[in-house]
């Protein structure tokens, strides 16, 4: 066997190493073996690694990995304006692949304080104010952080130039990475500086942290977090390489067991002259996360987000016999549903996951009534003009009416800017945050294999 | 001297997009700091904005003829979102029509702007008061 490469997944229940053929381009071993948290990620690992030993594959040319283990990388954010800094820094954080657990406005108080000491975060990114505006407020957080953490943790600190040195100065203790401000003038989004200083933490603090250093300095490329990885693959499939083209503007959903990602590569701009877009400019390469939305542990926040009638009437169900689902799902995030009813409740809350988790990601169109009549206002991405939706994560794929659960996910939009007819590809093989590690580093490969392993519905 | 902030825009649902980038380049050429939030800009948005960029005045442009509809009510969001003694001055063609400006004036200050400037007024006009409100070159 030639070069084979390695491709590991650290996931937050299995661990997936997927080995491929660079040379044949095919995927010739696969496992999944479940993640071991406290003996150390590294344990799974070796399991994973008799396992495609027994496939066959022997010799490993070079490896890469992305972890989501140990809780992901567990950010917390805060800026001084809702809609303004404190939105930028919750999408700089989401591109960088976090996962954001708390986000604070205006002035941080003593009791945000305590639920950080209580849980602290792997990375504490601090904004407010666009450079040369207001200077109070991160400074105020600056000491509130410094007078009432119990014990330091890394924190990014890209707010206000002006007020960089001094709240740097307060926050000496936690030895801040200090950016270019996240939003230097009002309605500017500069997330890559910010989503860089992350990548760096990750791998200098989270990696120790975590018990991944020997599985690191083994790797052909820097450890990544695993929605990193995806959102470089979903890239690389719309935008294609100088040696082939993409598939275009494309959006993707992974729905897990506790939350549902959704990705958007596109512009998503207004396709009408007469749309006035409003709100802060959207990322081309978009990520969310429901962190309600779920099918197993998260499969109540479903619920309450649609609806219990909904779900009823949806699956047939029995008030009683959802209640016994429902349990069953938040108990065992490993439990899989056969047949018969627990089939259909499974397919109802995965239909419900990907109209909310889509209708959340989407922008809206709304029609403002002034007093001179009716005009039109966006909010966020446009994605009707996308011809192609990825599915990939939990039970879904290996159904083969997901199509069919997403077109009727789109139906009845409403003000929603959903994909209007968009055909339909499924990630049967779950090789996507696998194929999106190796776009980072072969992307010509990962491109024709992407093409090759998703299948159209 | 640090150059002070004006954060401009025009207010409701207004879309006569041409004097404010006139305005934008006057109050840059008069060495303002311009946060241009364009057109069709609710009331929140312009607070936002002021408080981010910590705005040393709101200048309100309305050219459709109801932004006495379109101002009610800023003063006192400004109030709660902490800024509420910055200057908001508002122009263009505020009113319908025409109409005597000293009472518009009149009814336009008792909602809590600082200035209402009547139709004809020039960007000039604007810079002059600004200069004196913000207590420039003094
Ligand atoms: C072009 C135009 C349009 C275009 C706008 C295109 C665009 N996207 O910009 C279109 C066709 C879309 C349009 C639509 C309408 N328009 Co129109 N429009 C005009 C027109 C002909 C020119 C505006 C312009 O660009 N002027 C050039 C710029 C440089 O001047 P300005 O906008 O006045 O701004 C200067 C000053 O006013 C001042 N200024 C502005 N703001 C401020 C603020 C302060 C603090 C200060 C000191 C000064 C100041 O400084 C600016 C720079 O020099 C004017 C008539 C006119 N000649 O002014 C009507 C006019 C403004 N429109 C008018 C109307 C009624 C409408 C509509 C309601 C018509 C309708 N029934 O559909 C709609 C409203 C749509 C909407 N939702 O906003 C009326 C307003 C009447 C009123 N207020 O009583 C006007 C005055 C025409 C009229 N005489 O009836 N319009």
């Amino acid at each position: 066997m030639a070069k084979v490469t390695l491709l590991t997944d650290f996931g937050s229940t299995y661990t997936k190493l997927t080995a491929v053929d660079l040379d044949s381009e095919r995927t010739v071993g696969f496992a999944r073996v479940p993640t071991t948290v406290r003996t150390g990620l590294p344990d799974g690992l070796s399991d994973g690694l008799s396992e495609l030993k027994k496939q066959g594959v022997t010799t490993i040319a070079a490896r890469l990995a992305c972890s989501s283990a140990a809780g992901g990388l567990k950010m917390a954010v805060s800026g001084l304006m809702p809609e303004l800094t404190v939105e930028a820094a919750r999408r700089a954080a989401l591109g960088a692949g976090a996962k954001v657990w708390r986000v604070y406005s205006h002035e941080l108080t003593r009791a945000d304080i305590a639920e950080l000491n209580a849980a602290p975060p792997d990375i504490f990114l601090l904004t407010g104010g666009t450079d040369g505006g207001n200077k109070a407020n991160i400074l105020k957080n600056a000491g509130m952080l410094s007078r009432h953490a119990a014990r330091p943790f890394p924190v990014v600190l890209a707010g206000n130039r002006a007020a960089a040195d001094e709240a740097a100065d307060l926050l000496r203790a936690f030895s801040p990475v200090v950016c270019p401000n996240v939003m230097p003038t009002l309605g500017v989004l500069a997330a890559e500086p910010v989503q860089a200083a992350i990548r760096t933490i990750f791998l200098k603090h989270i990696v120790r942290a975590k018990g991944l250093q020997d599985v690191a300095s083994e790797l052909n490329a820097p450890l990544i977090p695993t929605p990193s990885a995806v959102l470089a693959g979903m890239t690389l499939l719309a935008d294609g390489t100088d040696a082939r083209p993409g598939l275009g503007g494309i959006a993707g959903v992974d729905i897990g067991g506790a939350t549902t990602d959704v990705y958007s590569i596109c512009r998503g701009e207004p396709s009408e002259a007469n749309i006035t877009l409003r709100g802060l400019p959207e990322p081309y390469a978009k990520r969310t996360v429901e962190g309600d939305i779920g099918l197993r542990f998260s499969c109540r926040g479903i619920v309450s987000a649609a609806g219990e009638a909904d779900i009823m009437r949806h699956s047939g169900l029995s008030a009683e016999a959802l209640q016994t689902g429902l349990s069953q799902r938040e108990n065992d995030p490993g439990w899989l549903a056969a047949a018969g009813s627990d089939l259909q409740l499974d397919k109802t809350l995965a239909y419900f996951a990907l109209a909310i988790a889509l209708r959340r990601h989407a922008g809206q169109l709304e029609s403002v009534y002034t007093p001179l009549g009716q005009t039109f206002v966006q909010t966020g991405k446009d994605l009707r003009p996308l011809r192609h939706v990825l599915l990939t994560g939990g039970p879904l794929i290996a159904w083969h009416d997901a199509g069919a659960l997403l077109a009727a996910a789109l139906r009845d939009s409403g003000s929603s800017l959903l994909p209007r007819s968009p055909a339909v590809l499924v990630d049967r093989g779950y090789r996507f945050s696998a194929l999106g590690l190796l776009a980072t580093w072969q992307p010509d490969i990962a491109l024709r294999m992407m093409l090759k392993e998703f299948s159209y519905e | 001297m640090d150059k002070k902030t004006l954060v401009i825009g025009v207010i409701g649902a207004d879309v006569h997009a041409v004097g404010i980038r006139i305005l934008d380049y006057a109050f840059q050429d008069a060495g303002f700091n311009v946060v241009n939030l364009g057109v069709m800009v609710s009331q929140e948005e312009f607070i936002a904005a002021a408080v981010e960029t910590n705005a040393d005045a709101i200048v309100v442009s309305s050219l459709y003829g109801h932004g006495e509809l379109d101002v009610r009510g800023l003063r006192d969001k400004c109030v709660e979102a902490g800024i509420g003694d910055i200057p908001i001055y508002i122009g263009g063609n505020i009113v319908v029509g025409k109409q005597p400006f000293d009472k518009v004036e009149e009814r336009f200050l008792a909602m809590g702007l600082s200035r209402a400037f009547p139709p004809g007024s020039t960007p000039e006009t604007a810079i002059e008061y600004l200069k004196k409100d913000l207590g420039i070159g003094q």
